[in-house]
């Protein structure tokens, strides 16, 4: 059985099942883009004393989940999510969703993942699909970061559903609770809360040293550091995974700078305050200065670059890109609402 | 980024499946292009992938100089650390760690070694010997 269920491609895979769902459920508005500000995507944080994969834990997104979360909140559609301990419990209630006509997402690991290429194989349990039909014990896979879709059997799909490790999916699935048509009225003030929360997140004071803005100067000054405290190689390896976690762990730094400045283009759209527009040009320029400091971290950890002065170029990005940001969030805090 | 600088180095994922990029065009406004991949990505992953391999190097030699059981080798052949080991195999952290010792793990019973076999998809005799099968 299979649902009529259109496959969207996206570049980050938690907005990309959020459109999808929602697409499939009524809401005719929303984008990528739009999902990923009314979620309030956007975030930074490092975390100081824990490592992942023997490097520094660094995130440019908010805890996975939470953009589906947001985005079903602020358009008043109710949700269902569930966690399971049991394997057959789990495939009993997706069969089960499957048969009243729901495509759902899940939360996967992507070791296991099949049509992964296996460099791109690593224990990270934060990754999302759609499920969209089942015919003779296999599946119908929508990766929104894939171009078409996939076909998984039973046993791969639990693998993936159970994966262990951190941030484990114990086979939690969500959907739209009811299909239902959102007013522009409600986009509008969608997108209002969506921005006033992403301004929270990255600039209050509350947030601390390590999150948000503030988090993006204390890497820079870190990564200063980093070359005396660890020594070449390490210091190097600390890099890279400072790029994967940036561009490759769901387009992290530069990619989400140029999703939030297509938002606020689209926000435009429904609420048309040219500072909008100005603000969105700030973004694409953070951006831009995430990709070159990419870059040049790349001319370290590929070892062309490596002297002290090689490394305070690469802090300094950071610290241009918080000033940046800083401004663009202050900007958008200060925006009157009509 | 501009639309046209999108890069197009061909990497891993690539050659499966291209990636969407936001890009603005020559007004300024917002569209999406497909990517074939970064260099800059790519070598990120590479260096990644050369720390797994100097770890499980590193581990091999230790198992051979019979500092570590052969679980710490497979451990860092499946990219896994205590805490995933401990998850699929059902077994405690504190449990995973006393089962790198070579002495704890030549006395475990089958009904144990089996459950790491299974979690790293091995005969028992491959995971005793250290045997790798690369189907």
């Amino acid at each position: 059985m299979k649902l009529d269920f259109n496959h969207i491609q996206a570049a980050h895979c938690e907005n990309g099942v959020t459109v999808g769902l929602l697409k499939n459920s009524g809401v005719k508005q929303i984008t990528e883009p739009l999902a990923f500000g009314i979620g309030a995507g956007l975030f930074f944080v490092y975390i100081p004393f824990l490592k992942i994969n023997n490097g520094p834990v660094i995130a440019f997104r908010s805890m996975p989940g939470l953009i589906f979360k947001r985005v079903c909140k602020a358009l008043d559609i109710p949700i269902v999510r569930k966690k399971f301990s049991s394997k057959e419990a789990a495939e009993k209630f997706l069969n089960d969703c499957l048969a009243e006509g729901n495509p759902v997402g899940c939360q996967v690991g992507v070791y296991y993942l099949p049509y992964f290429p296996k460099e791109y194989r690593f224990h990270f349990n934060a990754h999302n699909l759609i499920v969209f039909g089942t015919e003779d014990g296999n599946y119908m896979v929508s990766d929104p970061v894939m171009e078409g879709t996939n076909i998984m059997s039973a046993y791969e799909l639990e693998r993936v559903r159970f994966a262990k490790g951190a941030l484990a999916p114990n086979g939690q699935l969500y959907y739209p609770k009811e299909s239902k048509p959102v007013t522009d009225e409600q986009m509008v003030s969608a997108i209002k809360s969506g921005i006033k929360r992403n301004v929270f997140n990255m600039i209050s004071p509350l947030m601390g040293p390590v999150a948000g803005v503030n988090g993006i100067t204390y890497t820079g000054k870190k990564i200063k550091k980093w070359r005396n405290k660890l020594g070449q190689k390490e210091a190097g390896s600390y890099l890279a995974q400072l790029v994967r976690m940036q561009e490759e762990i769901g387009t992290g730094g530069g990619g989400f700078r140029y999703i939030y400045g297509a938002f606020l283009q689209e926000a435009h759209a429904y609420i048309p305050n040219d500072d909008l527009l100005g603000i969105s040009a700030q973004f694409t320029a953070s951006g831009d200065l995430w990709r070159e400091g990419a870059i040049q971290a790349a001319g370290i950890y590929k070892g062309r670059l490596g002297s002290q002065e090689d490394f305070n170029v690469m802090g300094d990005y950071l610290l241009q890109i918080a000033e940046i940001e800083r401004k663009a969030f202050v900007a958008l805090k200060n925006i009157k609402w009509q | 980024m501009k639309k046209e600088d999108v890069p197009q180095d061909l990497g891993a994922l690539g050659k499966i499946t291209k990636e969407v990029c936001y890009a603005t065009d020559e007004n300024g406004k917002y569209t999406t292009e497909l990517s074939n991949g970064w260099d800059v990505k790519t070598t990120a992953l590479d260096t990644a992938w050369q720390n797994v391999e100097e770890r499980i190097a590193t581990a091999k030699q230790k198992v051979l100089n019979k500092e570590a059981s052969p679980i710490l080798f497979f451990m860092e052949k499946s990219l896994m650390d205590i805490e995933i080991l401990a998850g699929y195999t059902g077994f405690w952290q504190w449990q995973v760690k006393r089962h790198l010792k070579p002495d704890v793990f030549n006395s475990l019973p089958e009904q144990k070694l089996k459950k790491y076999a299974e979690a790293f998809n091995l005969s028992l005799a491959d995971l005793k010997t250290m045997t790798i099968n690369e189907a």
